[in-house]
């Protein structure tokens, strides 16, 4: 990415503000219980897979080739979250009833992940990216029958998180301070 | 073997370079060869120098950078000049690459090999290990990832052991 950019990659990781990071409030949020992570992990993962998926047919062949070899990999992180989740939606009471709290607050910021990026219009237009629609309707056709057969149901009535990429919440700069305190302690340090 | 001087031109037959790879173990499993397990993807040789083709198993897997340099190392003590050991992505590697023969060293070695799945990798995760040591199904998948990123764990409830699978990719 530095090389695409020309920043200094360190500068990258450990300088840059919540403000310069384009990300959905979805990965933000805390760890909650192992619901909440397993859930929030499974949604992404999912949607991880689907779309190197798609990217295996990218016009931009370089592009097309390194997803040829995420693909096959991206199986195994839905296949060990996907358990995770058969396993806690199928499993007690409690089980159920935490995974289906997690599913109730992390389904309307999932919507986040298939809002419109217009920067990518010209990258879509030409095929070498996979557009939000598509992503979405595979990522349903997915993750919706599986959700039920864990025993969950999917929630209605929640307001989907629309926002741009740009807008966050305060968790993210919470997050950064605890990632990035060592490196800031002394910015000149060889490590 | 004091071939190999700069002065003198010293090319070497590709099937050498492949017999000596046949000697580069995997590091993670040293029971295998790089070229049983569908590392190497092409040698060449123009002049003095030879050049292999790797292709990368697993992503992120942190053998890559001692296979390379075991190749590299048992190539110049065949007597070659120059080596190149280039990394290729694609096509991806396939776990159904793997030699029949190191099937059965990873069995030896404890290791239940990955299933050949054609293209199709969804259907292995119906496939059930069969734990090395005793044959049975009767196992049960603990974890998509274990020691390695290349390996799951299993449990065989027949022996009540833990073991690992190569995973099919």
């Amino acid at each position: 990415m530095s090389e695409l950019s020309g920043d200094n990659p360190d500068e990258l990781v450990f300088l840059r503000t919540a403000d310069a990071y384009r990300n959905v409030q979805m990965v933000e949020l805390p760890k909650g219980d192992w619901a909440f992570s397993m859930m929030r992990q499974y949604l992404f993962d999912a949607l991880e897979m689907v779309r190197a998926g798609r990217l295996m047919s990218s016009l931009y062949r370089p592009l097309a080739e390194v997803a040829s070899k995420i693909r096959p990999e991206e199986l195994y992180h839905y296949r060990h979250t996907s358990n995770w989740i058969k396993r806690l939606g199928l499993g007690t009471k409690e089980s159920n009833r935490r995974s289906q709290a997690a599913l109730d607050v992390l389904w309307p910021a999932a919507a986040q992940l298939f809002v419109r990026t217009p920067e990518n219009d010209v990258l879509i237009e030409a095929h070498y990216l996979p557009s939000a629609l598509e992503l979405e309707r595979d990522w349903e056709r997915l993750v919706v029958p599986f959700l039920e057969t864990a025993g969950l149901r999917i929630p209605v009535g929640d307001p989907p998180v629309t926002a741009s990429r740009d807008h966050h919440t305060p968790h993210l700069a919470e997050l950064l301070a605890d990632l990035q305190e060592v490196a800031r302690l002394d910015l000149g340090a060889a490590w | 073997m004091s071939e190999g001087k700069k002065s003198t031109q010293h090319t070497i037959a590709p099937e050498k370079v492949w017999e000596a790879l046949q000697g580069v173990k995997d590091p993670e499993i040293p029971v295998v060869s790089v070229v049983e397990m569908g590392i190497v993807r092409d040698v060449s040789v123009s002049g003095d120098q030879v050049m292999v083709k790797i292709t990368p198993t697993f992503s992120g897997c942190p053998a890559l950078h001692v296979i390379k340099a075991d190749i590299e190392a048992s190539i110049l003590r065949l007597g070659a000049d120059n080596v190149n050991v280039e990394t290729v992505l694609f096509p991806p590697w396939s776990s159904d690459w793997i030699s029949e023969e190191a099937r059965r060293q990873l069995k030896a070695f404890g290791l239940a090999p990955p299933p050949t799945h054609g293209g199709r990798l969804e259907i292995t995760f119906y496939n059930v290990a069969a734990y090395p040591y005793c044959d049975a199904a009767d196992t049960v998948i603990k974890n998509t990832f274990g020691p390695t990123l290349c390996r799951a764990i299993y449990y065989c409830n027949n022996c009540q052991q833990p073991f690992e699978q190569f995973k099919a990719l």
